[in-house]
């Protein structure tokens, strides 16, 4: 009971636990729990051996944190900022700490001109994407799509509606825009 | 080489790309044979992440076959079967040498916040992932151990971070004998974190989720107490209900920032990015634990502020304990249990899906279809 000082009794004991649940209480003792932020300084367990590592040579400018005072040592090499997605970038890297909501309101935003840019991308060379496939809706029809969803008591099934128009979206406002640019031109005539 | 390439929110495909090289003198690539879909990866899926860049290869639970080692390595060989944990870690720096190899200083220049994770996006260190034949996995003198003889490379996979995290999630729970623990999310991580606390001496381990197939799995493999909180008007009001009115001891969010509340902060967060994501779970795990007790977070959140009930969190003079998990530190004990059999790792695998369908594999998982718990991928080579 809360209202009272003693702490409520458990339904089982822990003898009965231990019986039921297999390796019930075998890290019982705090010791045998591996991490947890304890810090303890250990710099030899890792099996490195360099105290600083050798540095990774810098094939691009590569954008970083202006929270860090150089390049780190090691870092991934996917994907090198290009286009208008690739300035947005940039500049918020130069510009913003990771403090800003700036910094990283750009980063998104840079992520969606980078999607559109990569459509069109795809479109002029020739290659443009395969919706349905990347979509991989088509394992609504082979994994079950209706009978996963219907009458479970899923709470996230008012919201799977949305996601297709996310997809579509820059299709439907691409669409558009087209349309209206050409009933301009038709009219102009 | 055949890869997973981000194509933009809700959509990723096969490509061929150029096989990864050896970047730095200790660097090992890997021949990828096994590799998973995390819960954590569909937030890059749903875009929420920021500086996630079209023609990414995700991917940060992996094991594979070293292919190729650069010159300064000296603990692998090519041919070594080895399990690579989802952290990128140098081993000296400040944090590494204090164990806290999760929040590496040297391997991620676009941030200070947070470390480097495989196929994580660039605010991760803009590494490629695992979903690929082949991966670039730096500081092989560090981060990766051999498989042991005994164990399974299903086991192993998700080792390298499900497990791993889940456990963690269990110990920054500080849970003490007889404790009340409750579990925010039943995915993969909330269900080895309920399985932990047996471990650490729980004593009434309850998991709280909205889908039916995955609270079944918590109460077959994690011996817990489950409520759908789709049943419930308010699940914390339940909670305390079912806990004399005190709250739970400990409470545990395995969920992160995917976690699908109500409409608006779906809307805000998942839809309109303009939360790092929503705080649903976490401020569940707020109000539905005890004054005094400790809230543990290992569910993913991006560096984005989210709308978190701080206010609660003082009032009630909880402890917040959060990390992301530093894996290699976990597994010899972790390797004890699975030898004791305490753990089976894979019995949650549900799916396997070969590389070039993972356009479906992530959609399935995602939608959550077909009683998806976890996903494993399965490359053309392996
Ligand atoms: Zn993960
Ligand atoms: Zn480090």
């Amino acid at each position: 009971m809360a209202y009272t000082p003693d702490k409520p009794k458990l339904a089982e004991s822990s003898d009965d636990l231990r019986a039921r649940i297999p390796g019930w209480g075998a890290d019982l003792d705090p010791k045998d729990r591996p991490s947890v932020p304890q810090e303890v300084f250990d710099p030899d367990l890792s099996g490195a051996h360099w105290e600083f590592p050798e540095r990774q040579p810098e094939r691009w400018p590569r954008e970083r944190s202006i929270e860090h005072k150089f390049l780190t040592p090691v870092f991934g090499t996917s994907t090198p900022p290009r286009g208008l997605s690739g300035a947005i970038r940039r500049y918020s890297y130069a510009k913003y700490s990771e403090g800003r909501a700036a910094h990283w309101l750009l980063l998104l935003a840079a992520d969606r001109v980078d999607v559109a840019e990569s459509r069109l991308r795809s479109l002029v060379t020739g290659r443009p994407d395969r919706l349905i496939h990347e979509t991989g809706v088509r394992s609504e029809l082979s994994h079950h799509g209706l009978r996963s969803r219907l009458g479970r008591n899923r709470t996230d099934v008012t919201h799977h509606p949305l996601d297709p128009a996310i997809a579509a979206a820059p299709y439907l406002i691409g669409a558009g825009l087209g349309y209206a640019i050409m009933r301009r031109m038709a009219r102009n005539r | 080489m055949q890869a997973m390439v981000y194509r933009g929110p809700y959509r990723v495909r096969v490509e061929e790309k150029d096989r990864p090289k050896i970047e730095h003198p200790n660097d090992a690539i890997v021949r990828v044979t096994r590799a998973a879909i995390c819960g954590s990866d569909l937030h890059l899926y749903h875009g929420m992440m920021p500086d996630t860049r079209v023609g990414m290869t995700f991917g940060h639970e992996f094991v594979g076959v070293v292919d190729d080692v650069g010159p300064s390595v000296q603990n692998l060989r090519p041919g070594d079967r080895v399990m690579v944990p989802f952290n990128v870690f140098c081993g000296t720096c400040f944090f590494c040498a204090r164990g806290m190899y999760a929040n590496c200083h040297n391997v991620n220049p676009n941030a200070t916040a947070v470390g480097g994770i495989y196929g994580y996006s660039h605010t991760c260190g803009g590494y490629d992932g695992g979903q690929a034949e082949f991966v670039r996995v730096p500081f092989a003198d560090v981060g990766p151990s051999l498989i042991p003889e005994w164990m399974d490379e299903d086991d192993a996979v998700l080792l390298t971070d499900a497990v791993a995290t889940g456990y963690f999630g269990a110990q920054l729970g500080g849970i003490v004998e007889g404790d009340v623990v409750v579990v925010f999310g039943a995915g993969p991580v909330g269900l080895y974190a309920a399985k932990s606390a047996w471990l650490m001496g729980a004593g009434r381990v309850i998991v709280i989720d909205h889908l039916d197939f995955r609270l079944e799995k918590a109460r077959t493999f994690a011996h817990a107490e489950t409520y759908n909180f789709a049943e419930h008007d308010d699940i914390v009001v339940h909670m305390k209900k079912i806990t004399d009115h005190l709250g739970a001891d400990v409470a545990i969010d395995a969920v992160g920032a995917e976690a699908d509340g109500n409409l608006l902060q779906h809307v805000t967060a998942a839809k309109l990015k303009l939360q790092g994501g929503s705080p649903v779970a976490l401020n569940w795990a707020i109000d539905a634990v005890r004054k005094g007790g400790t809230v543990s977070v290992m569910g993913a959140y991006g560096p984005m502020f989210s709308a978190v009930k701080f206010g609660d969190a003082m009032n009630k003079g909880l402890t917040l304990r959060m990390n992301q998990c530093p894996v290699k530190r976990q597994w010899p004990r972790l390797f004890e249990h699975v030898r004791n059999g305490y753990f089976k790792p894979s019995d949650l695998v549900t799916h396997r899906i070969p590389l070039e369908h993972i356009a479906e594999g992530y959609h399935i998982f995602s939608a959550k279809l077909d009683n998806c718990i976890k996903p494993l991928i399965v490359p053309n080579a392996a």
